[in-house]
């Protein structure tokens, strides 16, 4: 007799449609409108969301499956890491001033990406890419807190580690990558995906990701090395999901390709001012180098960027208009950003030092047309200064670029010794900018960002003292109240990294490993 | 298009004058000296004289750099929103004509910074 055996298994493909697009309905009580209130305003025209492909087809049952597993992998290394002492493994206690910055900027970007797309899974009126966004949204989340987790071990033994998302919300440097994700979740649901899931995951993410988990795997961090690799191959997935967003944009409507372009032109130069505290990192904190900034630059953005420009030609993208100055800039940047951070370092949560004779050497190496010529004057001038005890630093708060406010330290394209202004007045104020890209990105939107909040417009505005501070009482520290403010402590967490107490307990722990006395 | 929004959207700017308690802010930069990273901002009353500040603000800010004491201040060459520019030094910022937000630049001849590097 013949008996009709049902199906167990269902494939991959009718599997990913009964999980995503049969989960979703039109609804009736409400028009689509009001359900979807973001869809529309932003000009881009989508007709047909059913031509959204994931190209990974992943599900919620087959996400959690994999997930849990990284997970017991990377706790369970974690935990060998903590229990072993691998901290007193790493190169040197300076490495960890890298790692400092990670989770004070980095890590609070991965929770800020979480709520981004925890968002536009909900405002796409496509079924799709709402279950692609929405399992975005908890890998980010999770990307946050195994950060949290495997670095959290480091707040045991070091300075500056103990309060990342209070300072993310105050410390001067960090309204860098807070007004840059700001600016990205307060968009509308497109310009998001371009700007978070194609601009930064896609074209930026291996300038950020390669540099911190090479330099942690070269530098003996096992830990850090580890929640790298656990968020690889979700990475992966996020860049795939991207580049898929924009052609499936791009492929919908022919006007689209103008604010499109426009928001890559935007997130670009965006993501590159960001990622210039990596250009810093790559080549100034990390004892063993992997490789220098201009380098990475180099096959990251000219090379694979550029191979990828040429893939998206056919739908009229053009490479962004930014690129040939980052191309000038890629010699003058790492240098430029370290002075920076050496003048201001009594008010940052983690240290600066000049480097050796020796590093020095691989920096006029790495940088043979600038760093001789540029910045060794400076550097050894400085060194020498340290050493005398009359160590620099820039007492004076700067001024900031109204757009992605970092100090105005960059130069003049094709001048390296002058600083670039650039202003605007617009509704009878004046608004400064440190390049003509940050400049075009205001005259887009100006409502938008003459609201930034810069931090040293709001110290000078007194809104960066403790609660209950009367800075007119006699004797009153306007610097000490700002770091109580920022909960630094002043002289521990930061100053030069010679001297400091990070340095003398990692000598004398790993002497203590060591030796027997 | 001034910002996009889904209605009628306008920001409020976050740094008026009227929120620096009776200050307005002036930034200043030393051309060809880049150990100073960026251009300085200091909050001043509009009263202020603009000597005071070359002669009792500046030095604490500037004066760590070799160059400083070696300044002829009668050669010392000035930029207003990069336009050459010319201070009285004993008229107030509001009788120079110096707004909230204005930015100058100071170029001091001949001297270009630690060996010549401009730093």
């Amino acid at each position: 007799m013949d008996m009709q055996v049902p199906k167990k298994k269902l494939g991959l493909k009718e599997r990913y449609t009964l999980m995503t697009r049969d989960l979703a309905w039109d609804t009736t009580y409400q028009p689509k409108e009001k359900v979807y209130p973001y869809a529309d305003y932003e000009g881009i025209k989508i007709h047909d969301w059913d031509k959204w492909e994931d190209p990974f087809r992943l599900t919620m049952d087959a996400y959690w499956k994999y997930q849990a597993e990284k997970e017991r992998k990377l706790y369970a290394i974690i935990d060998a890491y903590s229990q072993s002492n691998g901290h007193l493994g790493v190169t040197d206690a300076r490495y960890l001033n890298a790692i400092k910055i990670f989770l004070t900027a980095v890590t609070p970007l991965e929770y800020m990406a979480h709520r981004g797309f925890a968002h536009v899974g909900r405002a796409f009126p496509g079924a799709g890419a709402r279950v692609a966004c929405q399992m975005q949204a908890i890998d980010e989340m999770r990307h946050a807190q195994t950060q949290i987790h495997s670095l959290s071990n480091y707040n045991k033994y070091y300075n500056g580690f103990h309060d990342a998302p209070h300072m993310f919300d105050r410390v001067w440097y960090l309204s860098v990558p807070k007004s840059f994700f700001d600016d990205a979740i307060t968009a509308g649901p497109f310009e998001f995906i371009v700007s978070i899931g194609f601009s930064f995951e896609y074209v930026l993410t291996n300038l950020l990701f390669v540099p911190f988990v090479s330099g942690a795997a070269y530098n003996g961090d096992m830990g850090t090395m580890t929640f790298g690799f656990s968020a690889q191959s979700d990475e992966a997935r996020h860049m795939t999901l991207g580049l898929e967003c924009i052609k499936f944009i791009l492929e919908q409507d022919p006007a689209n390709l103008p604010i499109v372009q426009r928001w890559i032109d935007k997130w670009c130069w965006r993501g590159v001012r960001l990622l210039s505290i990596v250009a810093m990192m790559m080549d100034y904190m990390l004892p063993k180098r992997v490789m220098s900034w201009k380098e990475a630059w180099e096959i990251y953005f000219e090379e694979n960027g550029g191979a990828l420009f040429k893939d998206l030609a056919r739908y009229g993208i053009k490479m962004p208009a930014c690129a040939e100055q980052i191309r000038q800039e890629k010699e003058h940047l790492s240098h430029q950003v370290w002075s920076a951070f050496y003048n201001y370092s009594g008010a940052t949560d983690f240290h600066t030092w000049m480097p050796t004779e020796e590093e020095m050497q691989w920096l006029s190496q790495k940088y043979p047309d600038t760093f001789d010529q540029h910045y060794r004057p400076r550097f050894e001038f400085w060194r020498e200064q340290q050493q005398k005890g009359n160590r620099f630093y820039n007492k004076t708060l700067p001024m900031l670029c109204q757009t992605c406010q970092i100090p105005m330290l960059f130069t003049e394209p094709g001048d390296p010794t002058k600083i670039c202004y650039r202003e605007r007045d617009y509704k009878g104020s004046k608004y400064h900018f440190c390049s003509d890209h940050c400049q075009h990105i205001f005259d887009n939107e100006p409502e938008k960002y003459v609201q930034a909040w810069l931090p040293v417009h709001q110290i000078y505005q007194g809104n960066c003292f403790p609660e209950g501070s009367d800075p007119t009482a006699p004797g009153f520290d306007p610097l000490a109240a700002v770091l109580e403010h920022y909960r630094l402590n002043a002289g521990r967490d930061n100053g030069d990294f010679e001297g400091s107490e990070d340095q003398r307990n990692f000598e004398a722990w790993r002497g203590m490993a060591k030796r027997n006395d | 298009m001034q910002v996009a929004a889904v209605k009628e959207y306008a920001g409020t700017p976050r740094d008026g004058v009227e929120n620096f308690h009776g200050n307005q802010l002036l930034y200043i930069g030393w051309d060809d000296h880049l150990m100073f990273c960026a251009p300085l901002a200091f909050p001043f009353p509009p009263t202020l004289r603009f000597g005071d500040i070359v002669e009792k603000v500046l030095p604490g800010a500037y004066g760590y750099h070799p160059d400083w004491a070696r300044i002829d201040w009668s050669k010392v060459e000035w930029l207003k929103s990069g336009q050459p520019w010319t201070p009285h030094f004993n008229r107030t910022l509001a009788e120079n004509g110096l707004g909230h937000k204005d930015v100058l630049r100071f170029r001091t001849p001949g001297l270009t910074g630690i060996q010549g590097s401009c730093s």
